[in-house]
Protein backbone atom coordinates (compact mmCIF):
# COMPACT_ATOMS: atom_id res chain seq x y z
CA UNK A 1 0.00 0.00 0.00
CA UNK A 2 1.41 3.39 -1.00
CA UNK A 3 1.39 5.78 1.93
CA UNK A 4 3.54 8.52 0.47
CA UNK A 5 2.00 11.54 -1.22
CA UNK A 6 2.47 11.80 -4.97
CA UNK A 7 2.87 15.32 -6.26
CA UNK A 8 2.16 15.71 -9.96
CA UNK A 9 2.52 18.87 -12.02
CA UNK A 10 -0.47 20.06 -14.06
CA UNK A 11 0.84 22.11 -16.94
CA UNK A 12 -0.58 20.32 -19.99
CA UNK A 13 -3.46 18.13 -21.15
CA UNK A 14 -1.20 15.10 -20.82
CA UNK A 15 -0.70 15.95 -17.14
CA UNK A 16 -4.48 15.78 -16.64
CA UNK A 17 -4.37 12.22 -18.03
CA UNK A 18 -1.49 11.35 -15.68
CA UNK A 19 -3.39 12.67 -12.64
CA UNK A 20 -6.37 10.48 -13.61
CA UNK A 21 -4.13 7.42 -13.93
CA UNK A 22 -2.46 8.00 -10.57
CA UNK A 23 -5.80 8.58 -8.80
CA UNK A 24 -7.15 5.41 -10.39
CA UNK A 25 -4.14 3.39 -9.18
CA UNK A 26 -4.65 4.63 -5.59
CA UNK A 27 -8.41 4.09 -5.67
CA UNK A 28 -8.03 0.55 -7.00
CA UNK A 29 -5.32 -0.28 -4.48
CA UNK A 30 -7.41 0.75 -1.48
CA UNK A 31 -10.41 -1.13 -2.82
CA UNK A 32 -12.96 1.58 -3.66
CA UNK A 33 -15.95 0.14 -5.51
CA UNK A 34 -16.06 0.59 -9.27
CA UNK A 35 -18.70 3.33 -9.04
CA UNK A 36 -16.77 5.15 -6.28
CA UNK A 37 -13.54 4.90 -8.27
CA UNK A 38 -15.23 6.26 -11.37
CA UNK A 39 -16.75 9.19 -9.48
CA UNK A 40 -13.45 10.09 -7.81
CA UNK A 41 -11.44 9.85 -11.04
CA UNK A 42 -14.03 11.92 -12.91
CA UNK A 43 -14.01 14.61 -10.20
CA UNK A 44 -10.19 14.62 -10.26
CA UNK A 45 -10.26 15.01 -14.02
CA UNK A 46 -12.62 18.01 -13.83
CA UNK A 47 -10.51 19.71 -11.15
CA UNK A 48 -7.20 19.01 -12.86
CA UNK A 49 -8.59 20.62 -15.98
CA UNK A 50 -9.76 23.63 -13.95
CA UNK A 51 -6.25 23.94 -12.51
CA UNK A 52 -4.88 23.93 -16.05
CA UNK A 53 -7.46 26.16 -17.76
CA UNK A 54 -8.40 28.66 -15.04
CA UNK A 55 -5.51 28.38 -12.58
CA UNK A 56 -2.92 28.67 -15.37
CA UNK A 57 -1.36 25.42 -14.17
CA UNK A 58 -0.42 24.06 -10.77
CA UNK A 59 -0.07 20.65 -9.19
CA UNK A 60 -1.97 17.82 -7.54
CA UNK A 61 -1.09 16.01 -4.30
CA UNK A 62 -2.52 12.50 -4.26
CA UNK A 63 -2.56 10.50 -1.02
CA UNK A 64 -4.00 7.33 0.39
CA UNK A 65 -5.65 7.82 3.78
CA UNK A 66 -5.37 4.87 6.17
CA UNK A 67 -7.14 5.64 9.41
CA UNK A 68 -10.57 4.93 10.80
CA UNK A 69 -11.73 5.88 7.36
CA UNK A 70 -9.80 4.59 4.38
CA UNK A 71 -9.87 6.45 1.14
CA UNK A 72 -8.10 8.65 -1.35
CA UNK A 73 -7.56 12.39 -0.98
CA UNK A 74 -6.45 14.74 -3.74
CA UNK A 75 -5.43 18.38 -3.34
CA UNK A 76 -5.26 20.69 -6.36
CA UNK A 77 -3.24 23.87 -5.98
CA UNK A 78 -2.68 26.72 -8.37
CA UNK A 79 -1.33 30.24 -8.16
CA UNK A 80 -3.76 31.57 -10.71
CA UNK A 81 -6.14 34.55 -10.57
CA UNK A 82 -8.35 33.01 -7.87
CA UNK A 83 -12.14 32.86 -7.76
CA UNK A 84 -13.94 36.08 -6.70
CA UNK A 85 -17.29 34.42 -5.91
CA UNK A 86 -16.98 30.76 -4.90
CA UNK A 87 -20.71 30.23 -4.40
CA UNK A 88 -21.35 31.42 -7.92
CA UNK A 89 -18.55 29.24 -9.28
CA UNK A 90 -20.12 26.20 -7.59
CA UNK A 91 -23.45 26.85 -9.29
CA UNK A 92 -24.23 24.58 -12.23
CA UNK A 93 -24.16 26.44 -15.48
CA UNK A 94 -21.69 29.05 -14.31
CA UNK A 95 -18.49 29.29 -16.31
CA UNK A 96 -15.89 31.95 -16.89
CA UNK A 97 -14.22 29.90 -19.61
CA UNK A 98 -15.48 27.92 -22.57
CA UNK A 99 -16.77 25.00 -20.55
CA UNK A 100 -20.36 24.05 -19.93
CA UNK A 101 -20.01 25.10 -16.33
CA UNK A 102 -20.44 21.68 -14.79
CA UNK A 103 -16.90 21.32 -13.54
CA UNK A 104 -16.80 22.65 -9.98
CA UNK A 105 -20.36 21.98 -8.83
CA UNK A 106 -20.39 18.62 -10.59
CA UNK A 107 -17.08 17.58 -9.04
CA UNK A 108 -18.43 18.43 -5.58
CA UNK A 109 -21.36 16.05 -6.05
CA UNK A 110 -19.04 13.19 -7.04
CA UNK A 111 -16.99 13.12 -3.82
CA UNK A 112 -17.61 12.70 -0.07
CA UNK A 113 -15.44 15.62 1.08
CA UNK A 114 -15.02 18.86 -0.83
CA UNK A 115 -13.24 21.99 0.28
CA UNK A 116 -12.27 25.05 -1.71
CA UNK A 117 -10.06 27.96 -0.62
CA UNK A 118 -9.43 30.79 -3.01
CA UNK A 119 -7.79 34.18 -2.78
CA UNK A 120 -8.12 36.63 -5.64
CA UNK A 121 -4.69 37.24 -7.12
CA UNK A 122 -3.07 34.45 -5.09
CA UNK A 123 -4.61 31.18 -6.27
CA UNK A 124 -7.02 28.38 -5.50
CA UNK A 125 -6.76 25.15 -3.50
CA UNK A 126 -9.41 22.44 -3.87
CA UNK A 127 -9.36 19.33 -1.65
CA UNK A 128 -11.48 16.25 -2.40
CA UNK A 129 -11.75 12.82 -0.80
CA UNK A 130 -13.75 9.70 -1.42
CA UNK A 131 -14.02 7.12 1.41
CA UNK A 132 -14.33 3.38 1.26
CA UNK A 133 -17.79 2.20 2.27
CA UNK B 1 0.43 13.20 -34.36
CA UNK B 2 -1.84 10.46 -33.01
CA UNK B 3 -5.28 10.02 -34.46
CA UNK B 4 -8.27 7.80 -33.79
CA UNK B 5 -9.16 5.46 -36.68
CA UNK B 6 -12.51 6.01 -38.38
CA UNK B 7 -13.91 2.88 -40.09
CA UNK B 8 -16.55 2.86 -42.82
CA UNK B 9 -19.18 0.16 -42.37
CA UNK B 10 -21.83 0.20 -45.05
CA UNK B 11 -23.09 3.75 -45.13
CA UNK B 12 -22.09 4.41 -41.53
CA UNK B 13 -18.85 5.46 -39.86
CA UNK B 14 -17.54 3.68 -36.77
CA UNK B 15 -15.21 5.28 -34.27
CA UNK B 16 -13.86 3.28 -31.34
CA UNK B 17 -12.37 5.43 -28.63
CA UNK B 18 -9.85 3.36 -26.72
CA UNK B 19 -7.33 5.78 -25.34
CA UNK B 20 -7.32 8.40 -22.66
CA UNK B 21 -8.27 11.40 -24.77
CA UNK B 22 -6.30 14.57 -24.56
CA UNK B 23 -7.24 17.90 -26.11
CA UNK B 24 -5.44 17.63 -29.45
CA UNK B 25 -6.70 14.10 -30.05
CA UNK B 26 -10.29 15.14 -29.37
CA UNK B 27 -10.06 18.15 -31.67
CA UNK B 28 -8.42 16.04 -34.39
CA UNK B 29 -11.20 13.45 -34.13
CA UNK B 30 -13.90 16.10 -34.57
CA UNK B 31 -12.13 17.48 -37.64
CA UNK B 32 -11.44 14.05 -39.22
CA UNK B 33 -14.97 12.88 -38.60
CA UNK B 34 -16.54 15.98 -40.12
CA UNK B 35 -14.39 15.55 -43.22
CA UNK B 36 -15.30 11.86 -43.59
CA UNK B 37 -19.02 12.49 -43.13
CA UNK B 38 -18.97 14.80 -46.14
CA UNK B 39 -16.55 12.66 -48.15
CA UNK B 40 -18.58 9.45 -47.77
CA UNK B 41 -22.00 11.14 -47.64
CA UNK B 42 -22.51 9.34 -44.36
CA UNK B 43 -25.95 9.19 -42.78
CA UNK B 44 -24.85 7.71 -39.47
CA UNK B 45 -21.92 7.84 -37.06
CA UNK B 46 -21.37 5.24 -34.37
CA UNK B 47 -19.05 6.13 -31.49
CA UNK B 48 -18.04 3.19 -29.33
CA UNK B 49 -16.96 4.29 -25.85
CA UNK B 50 -17.04 0.85 -24.19
CA UNK B 51 -13.30 1.10 -23.47
CA UNK B 52 -13.60 4.45 -21.69
CA UNK B 53 -13.31 4.17 -17.90
CA UNK B 54 -14.47 7.72 -17.37
CA UNK B 55 -16.28 10.42 -19.33
CA UNK B 56 -15.71 13.88 -17.87
CA UNK B 57 -17.25 17.13 -19.08
CA UNK B 58 -14.42 17.55 -21.59
CA UNK B 59 -15.17 14.24 -23.33
CA UNK B 60 -18.91 14.80 -22.85
CA UNK B 61 -18.64 18.14 -24.61
CA UNK B 62 -16.70 16.52 -27.44
CA UNK B 63 -19.41 13.88 -27.90
CA UNK B 64 -22.12 16.56 -27.89
CA UNK B 65 -20.16 18.66 -30.42
CA UNK B 66 -19.70 15.71 -32.76
CA UNK B 67 -23.42 14.90 -32.52
CA UNK B 68 -24.36 18.53 -33.28
CA UNK B 69 -22.00 18.94 -36.22
CA UNK B 70 -23.09 15.56 -37.64
CA UNK B 71 -26.73 16.57 -37.36
CA UNK B 72 -26.06 19.76 -39.31
CA UNK B 73 -24.43 17.59 -41.98
CA UNK B 74 -27.51 15.35 -42.03
CA UNK B 75 -25.91 12.41 -40.21
CA UNK B 76 -27.16 10.76 -37.01
CA UNK B 77 -24.71 10.06 -34.18
CA UNK B 78 -25.16 7.23 -31.73
CA UNK B 79 -22.87 6.73 -28.75
CA UNK B 80 -22.69 3.05 -27.85
CA UNK B 81 -21.26 0.89 -25.08
CA UNK B 82 -21.28 3.34 -22.19
CA UNK B 83 -20.32 1.54 -18.99
CA UNK B 84 -22.95 1.61 -16.20
CA UNK B 85 -20.63 3.35 -13.71
CA UNK B 86 -19.87 5.99 -16.33
CA UNK B 87 -23.60 6.60 -16.86
CA UNK B 88 -24.17 6.97 -13.09
CA UNK B 89 -21.27 9.41 -12.80
CA UNK B 90 -22.33 11.50 -15.81
CA UNK B 91 -25.82 12.01 -14.42
CA UNK B 92 -24.44 13.05 -11.03
CA UNK B 93 -22.02 15.38 -12.78
CA UNK B 94 -25.04 17.02 -14.41
CA UNK B 95 -24.22 15.90 -17.93
CA UNK B 96 -27.17 14.03 -19.36
CA UNK B 97 -25.77 14.52 -22.88
CA UNK B 98 -28.94 16.02 -24.35
CA UNK B 99 -29.07 15.68 -28.11
CA UNK B 100 -26.81 12.63 -28.10
CA UNK B 101 -28.45 9.33 -29.02
CA UNK B 102 -27.19 6.27 -27.19
CA UNK B 103 -27.49 2.51 -27.56
CA UNK B 104 -26.33 -0.33 -25.33
CA UNK B 105 -24.07 -1.87 -27.96
CA UNK B 106 -22.83 -1.43 -31.53
CA UNK B 107 -25.45 -3.77 -33.00
CA UNK B 108 -28.34 -1.81 -31.53
CA UNK B 109 -26.60 1.43 -32.45
CA UNK B 110 -26.35 0.41 -36.09
CA UNK B 111 -30.00 -0.59 -36.11
CA UNK B 112 -30.86 2.85 -34.71
CA UNK B 113 -29.13 4.75 -37.49
CA UNK B 114 -30.22 2.22 -40.11
CA UNK B 115 -26.64 2.13 -41.38
CA UNK B 116 -25.92 -1.45 -42.34
CA UNK B 117 -29.13 -2.97 -41.07
CA UNK B 118 -30.49 -3.33 -44.61
CA UNK B 119 -27.28 -4.95 -45.84
CA UNK B 120 -27.17 -7.20 -42.77
CA UNK B 121 -30.77 -8.23 -43.37
CA UNK B 122 -30.00 -9.10 -46.99
CA UNK B 123 -27.07 -11.27 -45.91
CA UNK B 124 -29.26 -13.04 -43.36
CA UNK B 125 -31.87 -13.73 -46.01
CA UNK B 126 -29.20 -15.13 -48.34
CA UNK B 127 -28.03 -17.47 -45.58
CA UNK B 128 -31.54 -18.83 -45.17
CA UNK B 129 -31.70 -19.89 -48.81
Amino acid sequence: MQTTTDTLPITSGDDVVRVRQKVRARATEIGLSLVDQTKLITAASELARNTLDYGKGGHADIETVLGERRGVRVVFRDRGPGIPDIQQALTDGFTSGNGLGHGLGGARRLVDDFDIQSTVGAGTTVTIARWKR
Amino acid sequence: MDSIPILKIGSALLVTIQVDMHDQLATRLQDDLTEKIVQHRTRGVLIDISALEIVDSFIGRMLANIANVSRLLDADTVVVGMRPEVAITLVELGLGLPGVKTALNAERGLALIGGVSAAGQAADDADDD
